[in-house]
């Protein structure tokens, strides 16, 4: 058996498969220079590829392969938000990552196992009638629970706690969890198959702007061009789009979260309490991921701190007691551009040929696939799609905000 | 646990207190056009570095100017606002009383 495995290692009838290309030499010039290479950028450059046959494309990115934000989130994917513009988007996303293992042929470890978020005063409940009828409305699976439910749903849960009463909780059926690495690999895979090269360790240091158009872009490997020039640099937004003199509504927290010790199990749906300001889930190797605490200001430092900690361990503690002697294996934190409104920035910039993929705060992930594939029908067309309007960054001039605050689990 | 100091009350967990973001000149509201306005209310530096803001002690509502390090975490120093604002701001427009 140890001698049949090694011949077929060595031999050369199968040859050691190999997914992302060796970074190319910077070539002069690209149709589209992608910088960030990250979910969003990859993502971007797939769609670009297929679904718009445009194939000169570069994604420049400073670090490896999805090593920022992509590798940093809780993995959740969901689309229950309040307003219907939010709703639509994150749909279309939930849809594709439907059918993306397949189609990428990559397992994303797509797993829909849905999302229920706990009620703990009347206030709460009112908003989460609203989430349901609207997402009813736009059509995703959405719907109010009592408590006689939620014990059926998570028998686990501290039902009964006495300093958070549970008054009842949002069931979404189509949230999920996906494996967030695998699928920045996915894209960036067949996107590379399809012609577009991926720069490792190549940092973008300057963009030469004239006449409202980006005509250059310099990075640490040398000098090159794009026809198109889009920004998905998710930690980094306003100091990227500062190179290119653009002014971003941004404020940048680190999000901290962490997770446990492998257990058997227990929690199937993923389990968030707005009100308790922490959410849970069980991976499928039985680690619990436990999120997210946003530092109370802005800060660039991915450092970790006891204070967020305590209270994210505290929060968790008051749904699941049992996890008390449970011992966390690793904690993180990654750095989230936030909106005033908590939608993202998707489209045009003052810039002629310059997009913006930006303001990612804590919901970055699960528009993965959403965001690449309209973003990139933008830059391919030239024209925004329908449904990328609500979240263009010209609504901060027109007061035309969409606030999403109150649905954004994560850090309110 | 990090420690601010309080111009007033003197050093505190940082807890106690709200960041209330990047010292700005506000823009006379009669002379700025939409555009300018707009960009005063939404935009912001995010510096990636020292920076200088406004910061609040809840308890006892003191608030003052501190200047940090956005990168490093670090509190460089913290003053009250007289340092910076020594006299009394009238605007044009927008002043309930004309």
């Amino acid at each position: 058996m140890a001698w049949g495995l090694l011949k077929y290692g060595f031999s050369r009838r199968y040859p050691a498969r190999r997914d992302i290309p060796p970074t190319p030499d910077l070539k002069p010039s690209y149709d589209v220079v992608i910088i960030g290479g990250g979910g969003h950028g990859l993502a971007t450059a797939y769609y670009l590829a297929r679904d718009h046959g445009i194939r000169r494309v570069c994604v420049l990115e400073k670090g490896y392969l999805a090593g920022g934000n992509t590798a940093r989130n809780t993995a959740v994917i969901r689309s229950n938000y309040i307003t219907p513009e939010s709703v639509r988007f994150y749909k279309e996303s939930v849809e594709l990552y439907d059918g993306l293992s397949a189609e990428l042929g990559f397992n994303l470890l797509y797993s829909q196992r849905g999302q229920l978020t706990l009620a703990h005063s009347d206030a709460t409940l009112r908003t989460f009638r609203q989430r349901a009828e609207v997402g009813r409305f736009c059509g995703t699976r959405i719907e109010m629970v009592d408590r006689k439910q939620i014990r059926e749903l998570v028998p686990g849960l501290n039902i009964d706690m006495k300093r958070y009463p549970i008054l009842g909780g949002l069931w979404h059926p189509d949230g999920g969890t996906g494996r967030h690495d695998a699928v920045a690999w996915g894209y960036a895979a067949r996107a590379a198959e399809l012609g577009v090269e991926i720069h490792q360790r190549t940092e973008v240091i300057g963009l030469s702007v004239d006449n409202g158009r980006v005509t250059a872009v310099h990075t640490d490997r040398g000098m090159t061009q794009g026809g198109q020039v889009v920004q998905a640099v998710a930690g980094m937004s306003s100091r990227v789009a500062a190179l290119a003199r653009i002014r971003l509504p941004i404020r940048s927290f680190p999000l901290q979260a962490m997770v446990t010790q492998p257990l058997k199990p227990f929690l199937d749906p993923l389990v968030s309490s707005a009100g308790l300001h922490a959410y849970v889930s069980q991976t499928a190797r039985g680690e619990l991921v436990i999120g997210g605490g946003s530092d109370p200001y802005p800060l660039y430092a991915t450092r970790s701190t006891l204070d967020l900690k305590e209270s994210l361990i505290g929060h968790t503690l008051e749904l699941f007691p049992f996890l008390a002697e449970v011992r966390l294996l690793r904690q993180w934190a990654g750095i989230t551009d936030m909106t005033p409104d908590y939608s993202p920035i998707l489209g045009a910039s003052p810039l002629k040929n310059y997009w913006l993929d930006a303001g990612w705060g804590t919901w970055g992930f699960k528009a993965t696939p959403v965001a690449g594939k309209r973003l990139a029908e933008a830059v391919a067309t030239g024209k925004l799609p329908a449904i990328l309007e609500p979240f263009r960054l010209e609504r901060f001039r027109s007061f035309d905000l969409v606030n999403e605050m109150g649905a954004t689990a994560a850090s309110h | 646990m990090k420690i601010l100091r309080c111009p007033l009350n003197g050093p505190r967990n940082i807890s106690e207190f709200a960041c209330f973001g990047e010292v700005v000149e506000m823009p006379e509201p009669a002379e700025t056009g939409d555009d300018a306005w707009a960009d005063h209310v939404w935009n912001d530096n995010n510096t990636a570095g020292v920076v200088r803001e406004w910061w609040c002690h809840l308890p006892s509502s003191t608030w003052f100017i501190a200047e940090r390090d956005t990168v490093t975490d670090k509190i460089l120093r913290s003053y009250p606002a007289s340092e910076v604002y020594g006299e009394r701001r009238d605007f044009k427009a927008g002043n309930p009383s004309t």
